[in-house]
């Protein structure tokens, strides 16, 4: 028997790609947030309050990842804004080639924000760099206080935590402290909002923070 | 459930740095225990795609990597059990992960006769 060191990380290619989208989100001063959380957290209907309220005042465009549909895509585009639909016929997470050529079908030029919404996953979407600046981890109140702890890689990967539904918080038992303090346990430094796409309830705040990232904590 | 991918491309990987024509005998896998990859599913979809290539019937031997953090407060440097992101010597959460989240191919074993540096 013989011994080959190889010594090489499996996910190499897609490290390269995340790098080179990296460096064209650079050179055109674009920001971009990797939008991830389980199926049915609200991403989607964050995206659509988001674009509603920013009415605009930032330019935005969207990347929707979907396993197999392109209803989100289509929610989105009402909003005005260009969207690129990727469908991963069945594939749990986006790669970042998959983003890369997506960017073909995007004007990058007078972008202020490109926002990828993530196939709906907690688990898979942590170990793909796509180039973005900071993974939105979007945890809702009808999960449970624990998904922090159950998915520790997601949310210490993440910048920042929108804890959406809260509109649904009369009707639960839901710790709403507890999941903080889960969140922060495992990543301190995470910015945390809370929202309801039903009645609106901050997504002002959240936008404030979209428009100036370098502004003190809210 | 990424773990059919992970193995096609550890399976890639090895055939880049095999010799023509030897068979691979053992793959040595380093998994972090925040890779997000599962070491058991790992195996099954490991030994479903090697069938009619070289590594058929190859082990996959996955060393499982701890999550190891250093501590900026206290220099403490120590693993991090479940899921709590804090010091244990000094409660300090200022952090920096220094292992835990590798997904790597570390070496293989070939057959006899089988030569180093391709």
């Amino acid at each position: 028997m013989s011994i080959i060191t190889i010594q090489r990380k499996v996910l190499e290619k897609n490290d390269e790609i995340a790098r080179r989208n990296r460096e064209i989100f650079r050179r055109h001063r674009l920001r971009v947030l990797n939008v991830v959380s389980s199926p049915g957290a609200g991403k989607t209907s964050l995206l659509e309050r988001t674009l509603e309220f920013l009415g605009g005042s930032l330019k935005v465009a969207v990347i929707e990842g979907d396993v197999q549909t392109d209803f989100d895509a289509r929610r989105v585009a009402r909003y005005g804004v260009p969207v690129v639909q990727i469908v991963t016929n069945g594939g749990c997470h986006l790669e970042a080639k998959l983003v890369q050529d997506a960017l073909e079908n995007l004007q990058l030029d007078n972008l202020d924000l490109l926002i990828i919404e993530n196939v709906g996953n907690l688990v898979c979407p942590a170990g793909y760099d796509l180039g973005e600046d900071m993974k939105v981890v979007v945890a809702s109140v009808t999960e449970g206080e624990d998904k922090p702890l159950k998915y520790p890689a997601m949310f210490r990967n993440a910048a920042v935590l929108l804890i959406n539904k809260i509109d649904l918080l009369p009707h639960l038992d839901f710790d709403l402290a507890a999941l903080r303090r889960h969140a922060l346990q495992i990543n301190p430094g995470l910015r945390v909002f809370e929202t309801s796409c039903r009645t609106g309830a901050g997504i002002a705040e959240w936008c404030a923070w979209l428009k100036n990232p370098g502004a003190g904590t809210p | 459930m990424h773990e059919l991918s992970i193995a096609q491309s550890i399976v890639d990987i090895v055939r880049q740095h095999a010799p023509d024509g030897v068979p691979v005998r053992a793959v040595r896998v380093a998994v972090g225990r925040m890779s997000g990859v599962v070491p058991e599913s790992l195996e099954f979809c490991f030994s479903a795609v090697v069938g009619d290539t070289m590594l058929e019937g190859a082990r996959l031997e996955i060393d499982r990597i701890p999550v190891r953090a250093d501590c900026a407060q206290c220099g403490n440097v120590f693993v991090v059990e479940e899921a709590a992101f804090a010091c244990p010597a000094c409660g300090g959460s200022d952090l920096k992960l220094i292992s835990g989240t590798e997904l790597q191919v570390i070496e293989i074993e070939v057959a006899e006769g089988a030569h180093e540096g391709l």
